[in-house]
Order: structure tokens, then sequence, then C-alpha cells
């Protein structure tokens, strides 16, 4: 057999990678390339769809190259996304209609106030199984239809086309196909989660124009066949990332979880074949689907601010020199010092989701050293996944066993003890970190027969870390006490 | 790494190498460590001298830090940021090799050991990483050594086939030089290998060692030397966390 590997484009927020896997699910090479993040207003977070494009169109070749393989070695390409990112571009020319808006930008925020007090709310609501938040894309097309004169028109006409990024990602790879899977329409508000397809009334309640939409399919099945980057390979996936890493952490049964820490950290619970409504602040989300299959669904915590904590304390306090430096600082003391930071920085997310909170930090005497404030930077990652966890516990009516964790800070030790310590499970990392791109892989894969099945999958996985709590019960206690008491402080401060 | 000057890496990696060595080297010292030519290293060390951050002892000929390198402080590659850098390429390694792998860097004479991935055979292992190896009884250790980490004073024990002398020791690491690769075979733990290659970063300057650990019988043939596939797939892992390190390939 000529078909030795299976490719993953892992389109993230800062940066597009393309990884080459061989059968073992294991990494064979890599080629990344960052893009440029616009900043144009406070809140407002906008990439160049193009820019991503052109950075695809090399990091392919680049990673065969560096694979020394030859494109006919390639069996599949996969796709993981960062999801909710919305792009609008033009039918005709392929031109992105101004910049895509991240799923960070919080322009949407009065609008979508106005919209969750609106007539018709709580049937999105209850189609999508998702709260009306900036976070998803569905107000953002509006916002974008509102704000570009004649775009309206144009959308109704199906001139201008909306897309997530692996909808973008396919239409130039295919040169024209318009498709989205399950997992990244679901984080619209536009689907229906027991249907599997775009509801016709919550587009009415946007003011959505259909023609603007792509085709919702499977995320595992063959979407088409590429003819730029990868000219000749098929496209057996596209998952948004956080489903396609728990889909790399072979997550396949109900009640398996895992956490990936990146940017921002996300904790994805496998809930099978049923959709189930929290009601404790997390997700329903689609977490996959196998052509011909029914959905697996999953429960979600999704926390803004992890990685990205580390990064403002490198690049805004300037207090390390690179992200993992932050254990060394960290490990300069053996406590906290009574010192906590809660990341609101722009609201809190699960389980929270309020809007108007800012960050706080809490408990500065003379005594707290910069190495007191890199602890407080990663228990703060920490306590907001056991923030999450007991969520899960809640509406799941299960007690979560073992996590299992993937993404950059898993690198970190004294964090992934921590979150051992303060979850009072083990925490589990994989042989393979680069789950999310894994999991874009392993879904490509089986679409075309290069893996068999599920099983075959599983059997990859392999343990490749783990941490075991050691923490007193008592003292996890009062530290979790002193944690929500600082997120109290954080509510309110955005006023009205 | 294009827009970049080589003998500016170069010269950095000297500085590093006389930091962290024990004094002085000679020229020949610097240009093996550093898998440089002779004629290269001395343009350098020039160089280097003329604006004093080297300077020359009159008597032996032999080089170390100029008086305006202590201004400059001395932070090699932090020990997270390494293992950060190296995790993807230490996951593979054990895949291939179904092994244990660890990565380990220089500690006040002895291995610390930075990152540590599971035998993926999902039998209970636990996590060592801060834990630290003696520097000759290991292959992680002899990587170290034979690039410029200095020896250490005593030479202890563990087992009969442990290295007992400074002698032995010099001739191992000479044979690791010209090999690329290190192995101990029973030296630490009887029934136990290990197998390791040097890390690199810019100018060639060895900043860790990755390596394998295992049973004798699974590492090494009947001759007790170390399978030529498995010592092969450590110096690829090696190989790729140094390119990402800006070592350049060779």
């Amino acid at each position: 057999m000529t078909e030795r590997y299976v490719v993953a484009i892992d389109q993230g927020t800062t940066s597009t990678r393309c990884i080459v896997f061989d059968r073992r699910g294991q990494l064979v090479s890599l080629a990344q390339q960052e893009h440029k993040q616009y900043y144009p207003r406070p809140g407002w977070v906008e990439h160049d769809a193009a820019e991503i494009w052109r950075n695809v169109e090399r990091l392919g070749p680049e990673a065969l190259r560096r694979a020394g393989a030859t494109i006919d070695q390639v069996a599949a390409v996969g796709i993981a996304n960062q999801r909710e990112t919305t792009v609008l571009w033009d039918r005709a020319t392929g031109n992105p209609v101004g910049h895509a808006v991240v799923w960070q930008d919080t322009r949407t925020d009065t609008m979508v106030g106005q919209l969750d007090a609106a007539p018709g709310a709580e049937g999105v609501r209850h189609r999508s199984a998702l709260p009306l938040a900036t976070y998803f894309s569905g107000p953002r097309i509006r916002w974008m239809l509102d704000h570009h004169p004649g775009l309206r028109e144009r959308a109704e006409r199906g001139e201008v086309l909306f897309g997530t990024m692996e909808t973008w990602l396919i239409w130039n790879l295919t040169g024209g196909l318009h498709v989205t899977d399950v997992t990244n329409a679901s984080r619209t508000l536009l689907l229906d989660v027991h249907t599997l397809d775009w509801s016709a009334e919550s587009l009415a309640f946007f003011g959505i124009p259909r023609a603007m939409l792509p085709e919702v399919r499977p995320s595992i099945g063959v979407f088409g066949t590429a003819t730029a980057a990868f000219p000749g390979v098929r496209i057996g996936a596209a998952l948004g990332d956080q489903q396609a890493a728990l889909f790399g952490q072979t997550c396949f049964a109900p009640g398996e979880a895992k956490c990936t820490y990146g940017t921002g950290s996300f904790l994805l619970l496998n809930t099978g074949a049923e959709l189930v409504r929290s009601t404790h602040g997390l997700l329903s989300t689609v977490a996959y689907q196998i052509e011909g299959e029914p959905a697996a669904y999953a429960l979600e915590g999704s926390i803004a601010i992890t990685g990205s904590l580390v990064q403002w304390f490198r690049d805004q306090l300037e207090l390390i020199a690179s992200a993992p430096e932050i254990e060394t600082l960290a490990r300069t003391v053996t406590d906290n010092g009574g010192c906590y930071i809660v990341p609101a920085f722009s609201g809190l997310y699960a389980p929270y989701w309020r809007s108007e909170a800012r960050g706080v930090i809490v408990g500065l005497t003379s005594y707290i050293t910069k190495g007191h404030l890199a602890r407080a930077v990663l228990e703060a990652s920490a306590w907001q996944t056991r923030e999450v966890v007991d969520a899960m516990n809640a509406d799941s009516g299960l007690a979560l066993k073992t996590l299992r964790v993937d993404g950059g800070m898993t690198s970190d030790n004294l964090l992934m003890q921590f979150v051992a310590d303060v979850l009072d499970v083990p925490v589990v990392r994989p042989l393979a970190a680069e789950t999310v791109s894994l999991g874009a892989a392993y879904g490509a894969g089986l679409a075309v027969g290069y893996w068999p099945d599920l099983e075959g999958l599983r059997q990859n996985w392999h343990r490749a870390g783990q941490w075991l709590p050691t923490m007193e019960p008592a003292k996890r206690e009062s530290e979790y006490a002193n944690w929500q008491r600082a997120v109290s402080r954080t509510f309110d401060w955005i006023q009205a | 790494m294009p827009g970049t000057v080589q003998s500016i890496e170069r010269a950095a990696a000297v500085l590093r190498l006389l930091a962290g060595g024990n004094g002085r080297l000679s020229l020949g010292e610097i240009a093996r460590s550093l898998d440089l030519a002779k004629g290269t290293t001395h343009g350098i060390l020039r160089t280097l001298r003329k604006v004093g951050f080297v300077e020359q002892d009159r008597l032996s000929g032999h080089y170390q830090l100029g008086a305006a390198m202590l201004r400059l402080g001395t932070g090699y590659l932090d020990v997270n940021e390494l293992r950060s850098r190296s995790i993807n390429w230490a996951d593979p390694l054990a895949s291939r090799s179904g092994e244990a792998v660890r990565i380990g860097t220089v500690l006040d004479g002895q291995v610390l050991v930075v990152h540590h991935v599971f035998r993926p055979d999902d039998t209970f292992q636990t996590l060592d990483v801060g834990s630290l190896l003696p520097m000759h009884a290991t292959a992680l250790g002899k990587s170290l050594l034979a690039y410029g980490a200095a020896p250490p004073a005593s030479l202890d024990r563990f087992t009969s086939r442990t290295i007992g002398t400074q002698r032995e020791l010099a001739q191992a690491l000479r044979l690791v030089r010209e090999n690329g690769w290190s192995c101990d075979i029973e030296e630490l733990t009887p029934g136990e290998a290990s197998v390791a290659a040097p890390i690199r970063a810019y100018g060639g300057l060895v900043v860790g060692a990755i390596g394998i650990s295992g049973h004798v019988e699974r590492l090494c043939d009947s001759r007790y030397h170390p399978l030529p596939h498995l010592v092969a797939t450590v110096r690829d892992a090696a190989r790729a966390v140094s390119r990402d390190l800006g070592a350049a390939r060779r």
C-alpha cells in the first residue's frame, strides 16, 4: 500500500498547522505559521481569511516535504478549526468581505442583549441548545449584514457566502464546494440540534438569508477531493477543534471526558446519542457524526482565559520571557502566598456566563512576589477546571473518575499536578499531545478506510504521563472557598 | 534559519560552552564540543577576544570567559522551555521504541530529568520529572559529558559495570563523540539499559539529551550492543528537537 500517511490541518486562533500522522497515530512532521491578529477597537478581534488560506497552501507541501512524503502517499486530509469565527466571501471572486470576525470578538454584545429579550429567543435557545451569547457565529453574521451596505441584498441573491473556518478552507481546497460539518454548525445558534439542519425559524429570528449558508454534512465522511494544497487527496473530516480533541483522545463512549489546555480551555464530556441540556451553565453541542450513523453529543465547559493569562503575564507584565518559564518562576515559591488572580478579561464563561465581570488580583500584601503571582496564574487555570467539572458532574449525574488532558499547557508539570490536586482525580496525558490535529486525522482516516473502526483507534491511545492527587482535603476545600470568594469580586464590574 | 548570521550563532555557542565548562578550554576541546572545524573556531575565538568576551591564558593558550561577559549574566535555556519544545518529539520516540523516554540537562554535576514519557504499555508508572541521575552511569549523562559538561569529581559505583575511573570515562566519552550517541548497559541498574543522544541548540551547543531506557534484553542484542534501529530512532528524535531549537541540520 502506498498510502502511508494522513494529514491534519489545524486552523487555530493564533496559528495554522499542517501535521502528518502515521498509522499508529504518531506525529511524523509538522509545519506551522502564525497569522496576524487585528484588534481594530476594544473588544474586536479579526483575522484575514485570505492570509490563513495562503498559509494552508504553503504549509501543506512544507509538512509533506519535512516528512519526506509525496502527495500520493497521503490517504486523506482532515480539518480541525477554531470555532465560531465568521467569514463572509464573494461567491464569484472568492474574496473575503472584510476581515473574519473571531470567536473572542464581543462587538455583538449590545445586539445579543436585545435579541435575548426579543420574542422567539426561547425557541432559538431550545433548538440550538445554546444560550444567546456573543461567542456564537449567528449574531456575527447579522452584524456584518447590518454594517456592510448592500451586503444583505447580495447575500439574499446567494452572491455572498457564510462559513466558519472549515467551510472557508474546504471552499478553497476544492475550488468551490460550500459545506460545513455538524460540529461547527452546532456553534452558530442557527442549527436545530435534533434535525441537524438549519432551522428556518432561527434564521428568520436573526434575519439571515438561507442562500448564504453552507450545506450541513456529517463530520466524518468524504466531503470532496482537494484541487489545491493537496491536489487529488480526499477531504475526509472536518470538526471544530475541541470536538476534534475529544475524538483524538478517543472519548467515544458516554462518560468519557477530556480537557484541552490552550489559549482558552475546553472540557468536553461525551453524552452519547442523547443530548443533555445543562442546568449548570454548560453548553450542549454535537461531538461528532460519522456518515450513516446518528450523531454523538457532548456537554462542554468553556473557559475563556487559561493559556492567554500566561501570555498576558509574558507580554503585558513582561515578568517572563517565554510561556514555559511561568513554571520556573512559580517554583521559586511554595504556595500562592494568599494571592488569587481571576482572569475575567472579557467576562466569565462557564459556568457563570457573566459578560459584565472583569478580572481581579486579590489578596495582595507586601509579602507577594512575582513568584506568587506566577502560582496564582497557574492555579487560576486549575480552579476554573474544577468549577466546570463540578457543573458537569451535576448535569450528568456522574462523578468524573479521570481527566484526560492535552494541549500546550500539559507540558507544565506544576499546573497538571495542581489540576489533579484540586479535582481529586488522576490527570492523564496521552502519548499524543496534539490531539486536536490527531482527531482530524483520525476522522479523515476513518472516512477513507485508512483505519478500520473506532476500536482500532482506541488501540493507538496510550498513557504518556499521569499526575495523582496529593493535596489534603481540608486544604483543597479552603483554597476552593478562597477562589470562589475571589470570583465573586469580579461580578458587576462593567456597568450598563 | 534565513536572515541570521551563522558565525554569530557559533560565537554564542562558544560563550555558552565556556560559561558552562570547568574553567579553561583549549581550542581543540572547544572545536570538538561544538562539532566545528578548528580554523572556524579559532576565527571566532580571536574575534571574541578582541571584544573582551573571551580571554586567553598566556601560558597554556586555553580560553576562558572575559570580564565583559560577567555583566551579561548566564541564562541557559530554561528547563521548562526545553520540555515544552521537545514534548512533540518525545512522544513519537516512546511510541516507535516502545520504551520510556527521558530528557535530561545538567544540574550541579548531575542529570536533572526535565521530561519523562511513560513506556507506552499502559502499566502503572510514576513520573520522575525533577529527579537526579548520575552523569557517568547513564546514557543521558554521557551525552551531556561528551559535549562540554563538567565531569563529576567522584565516580560512584552502582553495579559491576559502572565506569570506575576517569580514564575509562574519558575513553567512553571519546566513543560517544565518535558515534554521536551514548549508552549505558547495566551501569546504573542490573537488567536495565539506556540509549541517548545530545540535543543541540543554535551553534551546535548541547543543551540537553534525550534517550530511552528499559530492559537490557529489549534494548540490546545478544552481545549487549544496543539495537541499531533503536539507536537510529533516538538520534532522529534528538535531531528533530535540535532542529526546533535552531541547530543547523547535520
